[in-house]
């Protein structure tokens, strides 16, 4: 049994059926993409798995508990860290700021009302986001205002803040998308690392072909809200279900 | 130094000297000259209005500076602690500290209730909620809960809430003061110092609020450098991010809205202390919107910029109410007759009843040239001096030293 586990999973927008009974099993410490064409339902399936959306019926079970009907806190609380599209970060606060909030979130839970205490007495907090940050070699930018770092910047210190909290799983909502190669390239190498280092299972929603072949352990295809196939990069890759649903579109 | 950093203490400081010496400085002008009638602002009505308008805008901006909620409905928490410490004084007696307490009670259970119906939603959404909340309270204060010949006449009405000889005061002592008092001190008591022409009034109402004033300013310095402080800002920056990292916001805000709360029950609390009487008006939503505007002249999310506008707002209100046409004819005499009544015909709307008028084109050209309000304003002036210093220290010295 996998760490996460969707099963019979359906949810439809009025007359659109955006998922028709997906199954998916992620095993524990691998990396798993989710592809397929525009429309073909990835990111109602992840919202499915943060809580944004409840399924109308199927389940999800992470770590063997349903998140279904809890709220995005309470399943981030359970060891589901998210990724979004367009890095999420706190613009208004500085780097390092930034990072003592996953580390606060850790230590104190969803609430705690420490509004007498001083941030700068935290010794376990700030130790804990310089840690973060050292990880992620931003160390030297933690007095920067974050929202003057460049896109790559932003989207490693948004991987780093949901690192910080020692998820048990990460998700990852194209995490390249409108980046240039260059950066792109970075996060690559940003991922691997994570997937190499550490005990952590990464499941990636992805466009970008090059991303997931040069990331993912395993792949399922989504068409039209159905899972189409699910299996290894190389198998994937020659699959003519597979070329004919997306790749042939996406010229590999 | 008490748990601030130098910065911060450094600032409580300058804040503590203001408020001890406010007497004095805002005295300039020698007693009886015209200036002094027209522009000193030392007198213990004003001082106090100061002091307890400073602490409701430090209190706001804990909520609107920290998380950016926009409550439009605040002067409903200020009017509930009026009603509840007068309260106070009908049922018990002249003593304040209980009619504060209980101001800061009623005003946090009231905040409480308000906050959890409106920050279900957030910014339009949640403005307009407050502001509906707040109207609903200021017209069960004004007609339904004050009808002097119903049997639950909470308010008075229009007339307002004020202690009668008929009420029970069962505390009351024959001895003590027949006003406000702390401890048998009567909070109307004062001494007049009088040095050459100038005449300073020192009054236990005043250093009263100054010192609530200062603890108020202090323990929201603790709250903006706290963790809980920190969280504030991040719901302001982004709750998306903040729900996805496993915080609930839900808390956090109501947390923030019932201090905030507190603090305005305080100042409506201090306010029936300074004059025992309670009308439903300063909980009109025009009173609200008054906060909202002395916050933003000082400066959202600053920690001293709440005082600065609650002091500005307040002294140009006074002074600009004062100029009437004879004032404006005294001081316009220098010019040829014509010109001088049609300067004064001029001048007149802006003056006198008009203030608001002068009092709104301030507003507009504080937003428009100082968006960050006179804090930014102090800031700039900082700058320009830092400047300065740093050519001359950099002519006299070796320069390429390191900027900022």
């Amino acid at each position: 049994m996998g760490i996460l586990e969707v099963k019979g999973v359906n949810k439809r927008f009025g007359g659109l059926q955006a998922l028709g009974d997906v199954n998916l099993s992620v095993q524990e410490n691998s990396v798993h993409a989710i592809i397929g064409p525009n429309g073909a339902g990835k990111s109602t399936l992840l919202n499915c798995l943060v809580g944004k959306l409840i399924p109308d019926t199927g389940s999800v079970l992470f770590d063997g508990q349903s998140v279904l009907g809890r709220k995005p806190y309470e399943i981030n609380q359970m060891g589901i860290s998210r990724v979004f599209q367009t890095p999420e970060i706190f613009g208004e606060l500085s780097v390092m700021e930034n990072m003592m909030i996953p580390c606060f979130a850790k230590r104190d839970g969803s609430f705690a009302l420490t509004a007498f205490a001083a941030v700068q007495d935290q010794k376990d907090i700030i130790e804990h986001a310089m840690q973060a940050l050292e990880d992620m070699n931003m160390a030297d930018k933690r007095h920067m205002h974050s929202s003057s770092l460049s896109r790559g910047d932003k989207r490693r210190l948004e991987i780093g803040m949901c690192l910080a909290q020692k998820p048990r799983l990460l998700l990852l909502d194209e995490p390249t998308a409108g980046m240039a190669r260059a950066d792109t390239n970075n996060t690559i190498d940003l991922l691997k690392e994570i997937r190499d280092k550490r005990e952590i299972t990464i499941a990636i929603i992805e466009h970008d072909m090059h991303v997931v072949f040069s990331l993912a352990e395993r792949i399922t295809v989504l068409a039209q809200g159905r899972p189409l196939v699910e299996d290894t990069p190389e198998n994937i890759k020659g699959h003519p279900k597979v070329r004919e649903a997306y790749l042939g579109e996406a010229q590999v | 130094m008490l748990g601030l950093e130098k910065k911060d203490f450094a600032l409580l400081l300058i804040v503590a000297a203001m408020v001890v010496f406010a007497p004095f400085i805002l005295n300039p002008f020698p007693e009886g000259s015209s200036l002094a009638q027209m522009f000193n602002a030392g007198y213990p009505d004003l001082m106090q209005r100061f002091a307890i308008f400073g602490i409701l805008v430090i209190g706001f901006n804990i909520l609107f500076g920290l998380t950016g909620y926009l409550s439009f409905g605040h002067a409903a928490f200020l009017g509930a602690g009026s009603y509840a410490a007068v309260w106070m004084f009908k049922l018990v007696g002249y003593d304040i500290i209980p009619a504060i307490l209980l101001a800061i009670l009623i005003s946090g259970l009231f905040s409480l209730l308000v906050g959890y119906v409106s920050l279900r939603r957030s910014g339009i959404y949640f403005s307009i909620l407050t502001l509906a909340l707040a109207q609903m309270m200021f017209n069960m204060a004004y007609s339904v809960l004050g009808n002097p010949s119903s049997g639950y006449n909470l308010t008075n009405g229009e007339t307002g809430l004020q202690v009668y000889n008929s009420d029970p005061q069962i505390f009351l002592s024959a001895a003590g003061p027949n006003f406000p008092n702390l401890l048998g001190f009567s909070m109307r008591s004062e001494t007049h110092l009088l040095i050459g022409n100038w005449d300073f009034t020192l009054n236990a109402g005043y250093y009263l609020s100054g010192l609530l004033l200062l603890i108020s300013f202090y323990i929201s310095i603790r709250i903006f450098r706290s963790p809980f402080g920190l969280m504030l800002r991040a719901v302001k920056s982004n709750q998306q991010r903040l729900h996805y990292t496993g915080l609930n916001t839900r808390p956090y805000t109501l947390a923030a809205f019932v201090i905030s709360g507190m603090y305005a029950g305080l100042a409506g609390g201090l306010l029936a202390c300074m004059d025992p009487l309670a009308g439903a008006e300063r909980m009109h939503w025009t009173a609200s919107g008054e906060i909202v505007i002395m916050s933003i002249l000082g400066g959202v999310g600053t920690l001293i910029g709440p005082i600065l506008g609650a002091g500005f707002n307040e002294y140009f209100k006074n002074i600009l109410s004062k100029i009437n046409d004879s004032v404006l004819h005294e001081w316009m005499a220098f010019l040829p007759d014509g010109f001088e009544n049609i300067m004064v015909t001029l001048i007149h709307p802006f003056v006198g009843k008009g203030w608001h008028l002068t009092l709104g084109l301030l507003f507009m050209a504080v937003i428009i040239f100082l968006p960050g309000g006179l804090v930014e304003g102090g800031q700039r002036i900082g700058k320009l001096f830092r400047r300065e210093k740093a050519n001359t220290s950099s002519a006299e010295t070796t320069p390429s030293r390191e900027t900022e």
